[in-house]
């Protein structure tokens, strides 16, 4: 028998479902909290570790953090069996699904027909420009987070604003710093 | 059967067929773009998404894609109508308008199925203009991604995950930002790819293509401090002459020779005769473990080969649990630049680091593995560059060299000589075959009743045989697809239920013969098949058909060597595989 078989065997490294090494290393580690890793975990399994699921794992899993940052994505691949590029794919294809962090307070402008018509790019703008972040983003500090949607159902108060839960009417934007302010 | 007309011609065919294999059968050829086939090798990319192949259905509002729409009783389909006309070359003009069109300087140029169509479709001008997608190009040693020139017709993407199921491609984002990308649009060479190359043998673009090493090697070629030797891979000989005008499936080693040294390669070698040294490694290691499990101790069986850089790649990424399964034997391509360096260099009164081994080679993934640290001295690898089929081809016509007007040459020697056993490495079962022609002969110490193993040959995409070694019976599986292999590898990893001895594993369909780096087939999987024909012929024709009878493998064990898998062996002709799978850190 070859003894490079047993050369290789001084190789053999230790593997636990989540605790693999790898020796030429370009990625990033992936880093994730054990508390986390059991919540995707559970989400994974309520759906059967299906990846016909992975949609609905995906909306859970935001439900519960706020966004898909890729190591949750890559433990998502990992419970449902399928590369994380396909993961990937699902997560940049649906305008839902989004990989930055919401702020404490997420700021959501209505670019609906109605709110477009009365002004709301330009209170988009002012809240950009008020907050120094860009459309999509986290102010560093993690307090805002800006985002635009179509339609809150309140077409009669155009251009409206929502800041978590709260909905702002008839804005303009010198009305923003004021608003931002209620926040500081 | 179904009855219906294409172009008002009545054709019979059976129900589920598609209107375009219905029109293919009655002798009209709808262009496509996205779809793409190999017949018979468990691959099929229909996302109906280029709407290259557009016909009018009379009673139908819309025109259908012919590529996924199945005929109907009493159809009237109309592929060339105006309206369908019209469409096609809208599709067409709309995709050019968003892409580079610079095909004089494409390395795709010639092989381009876009560029083909636009000819053929008479394009002359493009009258959209607008914003054009624009990437940043990627490169691995073995791959080259410009996705400016991608047309989204998802080859790719399919190739990756279905047939490899290497799944580091995927359709990502939506809209006009839409591209085929690894995860998180990280690097191809940070991602789960494996470097196959199959992407670039299906990409119908400039898209995805090789890394080019010709500079390279002429540079060697004309460095006078250099001693600069070839080696040529099985496959090789039975897919360049295509790139020649020769019909698939010609045999062209004797003039591949030729112009070989015509390019000015001091010493051209054979792959094959490293190929039979494999054997002797690789076969000698088996029967080692099965004497070992005979006589019941602890040892890793089933034995997997691992000639394929891809399909090593693949199971260092995926399956880290069993690194120590497959065999530790080099490939070919690493045993032949351990000799040359090791043996070969010293003996001819050269230094290591003025030799340069070149090897040609039906693969992408070669290119990547004779980077890999190990197959080196202190940063000096054995092989310097490895060229495909294609590259020979064009460094040949560069030169001025016609292939079909050369003579027929033999190889050098003393790393030239091959038998019929190594030939076969270009084929899926081939690998198997060569070692139980060798094995048997040498754990039985009989002569084979007959070479041929039948039972390893063929496209089917896994083969199982159990065979007699002398009452012993040996569980054998051969695969090609690394999807395929995955499903031993689960198999393996789940306790062996079938109880396998030995897996012949090859990544590219039908094994090297369908390699990344052979001429493009595009998707005529009939180019394979006549490929395959002619390694059969080459093997057929050999004087010597066993690698253990091959004089100068005999002559190197005893001159240099000593013993298969012997001490020297193990340092110059053996490797060891490393855990490459992702990792995840779990903090507390």
């Amino acid at each position: 028998m070859c003894q490079c078989a047993d050369a290789s065997a001084d190789l053999r490294l230790a593997r636990g479902a989540l605790a693999r090494t790898r020796i030429e290393k370009n990625m990033a580690n992936i880093k994730l909290s054990e508390e986390k890793v059991n919540i995707i975990k559970d989400i994974c399994k309520s759906f059967g570790n299906q990846s016909g699921e992975v949609i609905n794992v995906l909306h859970q899993v935001q439900g519960k953090f706020g966004y898909l940052p890729a190591e949750v994505q890559e433990v998502i691949a990992h419970e449902l069996n399928m590369p994380v590029a396909k993961v990937y794919g699902i997560v940049s294809f649906y305008s839902f699904f989004t990989m930055e962090p919401k702020g404490e307070h997420p700021i959501d402008i209505c670019l609906g027909t109605a709110c477009y018509v009365r002004g709301a790019e330009k209170v988009l703008d002012a809240f950009a420009r008020e907050l120094n972040v860009q459309v999509g983003k986290c102010t560093p500090d993690g307090k805002f987070s800006l985002n635009t949607l179509r339609c809150v159902g309140a077409c009669g108060l155009a251009p409206v604003a929502m800041i978590g839960e709260k909905v702002y009417g008839r804005l303009t934007p010198d009305m923003v710093p004021g608003i931002i302010a209620e926040y500081k | 059967m179904i009855n219906l007309t294409i172009d008002n011609k009545p054709v019979q065919v059976p129900e589920g067929t598609t209107i375009l294999k219905a029109a293919r059968m009655a002798g009209i050829d709808i262009p496509t773009l996205c779809y793409f086939e190999l017949d018979g090798m468990n691959f099929e990319n229909k996302p109906g998404g280029c709407r290259v192949c557009m016909v009018e259905v009379k009673g139908r509002r819309n025109l259908a894609p012919a590529c996924a729409t199945d005929v109907m009783e009493g159809m009237e389909v109309l592929t060339a109508s105006p309206r369908a006309l019209n469409a096609r070359k809208t599709v067409l003009e709309l995709m050019l308008s968003d892409h580079p069109n610079d095909c004089l300087q494409c390395e795709k140029s010639g092989d381009c199925e876009l560029q083909s169509l636009a000819a053929r479709m008479g394009i002359r001008k493009i009258p959209y203009t607008g914003e054009q997608s624009h990437y940043e190009n990627d490169s691995t040693l073995s791959v080259y991604r410009e996705m400016d020139k991608c047309i989204y017709c998802r080859r790719c993407e399919t190739m990756c995950n279905k047939f490899q199921s290497a799944g580091a491609l995927s359709g990502v984002n939506r809209g006009f930002p839409s591209v085929v990308a690894p995860a998180f649009q990280q690097k191809l060479g940070d991602s789960s790819c494996i470097n196959c190359g199959q992407c670039v043998q299906v990409c119908p673009v400039g898209a995805l293509t090789l890394v080019d090493n010709i500079q390279n090697v002429l540079n060697a070629l004309n460095d006078p401090s250099k001693t600069v030797v070839v080696q040529t891979a099985p496959a090789v000989r039975v897919a360049l002459g295509e790139e020649f005008g020769m019909e698939p499936g010609q045999i062209v080693t004797g003039k591949m020779a030729a112009g070989l040294r015509r390019l000015g390669f001091d010493k051209v070698f054979d792959t094959d005769w490293s190929a039979d040294l494999t054997i002797m490694e690789e076969g000698t290691e088996l029967l080692g473990r099965l004497k070992k499990a005979l006589a019941g101790e602890e040892v890793k069986l089933p034995m997997f080969t691992s000639c394929c850089p891809a399909w090593v790649a693949f199971y260092e990424k995926n399956f880290p649990d069993l690194l120590e399964y497959p065999s530790t034997a080099k490939s070919p391509q690493g045993m032949f630049g351990a000799a040359a360096k090791n043996f070969l260099a010293p003996k001819m009164g050269v230094k290591r680091e003025d030799m340069v081994v070149v090897s040609i080679m039906p693969c992408l993934a070669k290119k990547s593995e004779l980077a890999r640290e190990e197959l080196g001295v202190n940063g000096n690898r054995d092989v310097d560059f490895s060229l495909t089929t294609r590259e020979l081809a064009h460094m040949l016509k560069q030169c001025n060299i016609d292939l079909n007007q050369l003579p027929e040459e033999d190889f050098d020697n003393p790393l030239g000589q091959s038998t019929g056993a190594a030939v076969i490495f270009g084929a899926t079962g081939g690998v198997m075959e060569a070692a139980l022609r060798t094995a048997y002969e040498v754990h039985t110490g009989k002569t084979l009743p007959r070479v041929d193993f039948e039972e390893t040959r063929g496209f089917q995409g896994i083969k199982e045989a159990t065979i007699d070694f002398d009452g012993f019976p040996l569980k054998i599986a051969v695969a090609y697809s690394l999807a395929n292999a995955r499903k031993l590898m689960n198999e393996v990893r789940e306790g062996n239920p079938n109880g396998y001895h030995f897996i012949e594993v090859m990544a590219c369909p039908g094994g090297c013969i369908g390699g990344a780096g052979q001429p493009y087939h595009h998707g005529k999987s009939d180019i394979i098949r006549r490929r395959m024909e002619a390694i059969y012929r080459e093997d057929a024709g050999k004087p010597i058909r066993k690698s253990h009878e091959n004089p100068d493998i005999i002559a190197i064990y005893k001159e240099y060597y000593g013993e298969p898998c012997g001490h020297l062996s193990h340092e110059q002709l053996h490797t060891h595989y490393f855990d490459r799978s992702d990792k995840l850190e779990v903090t507390k």
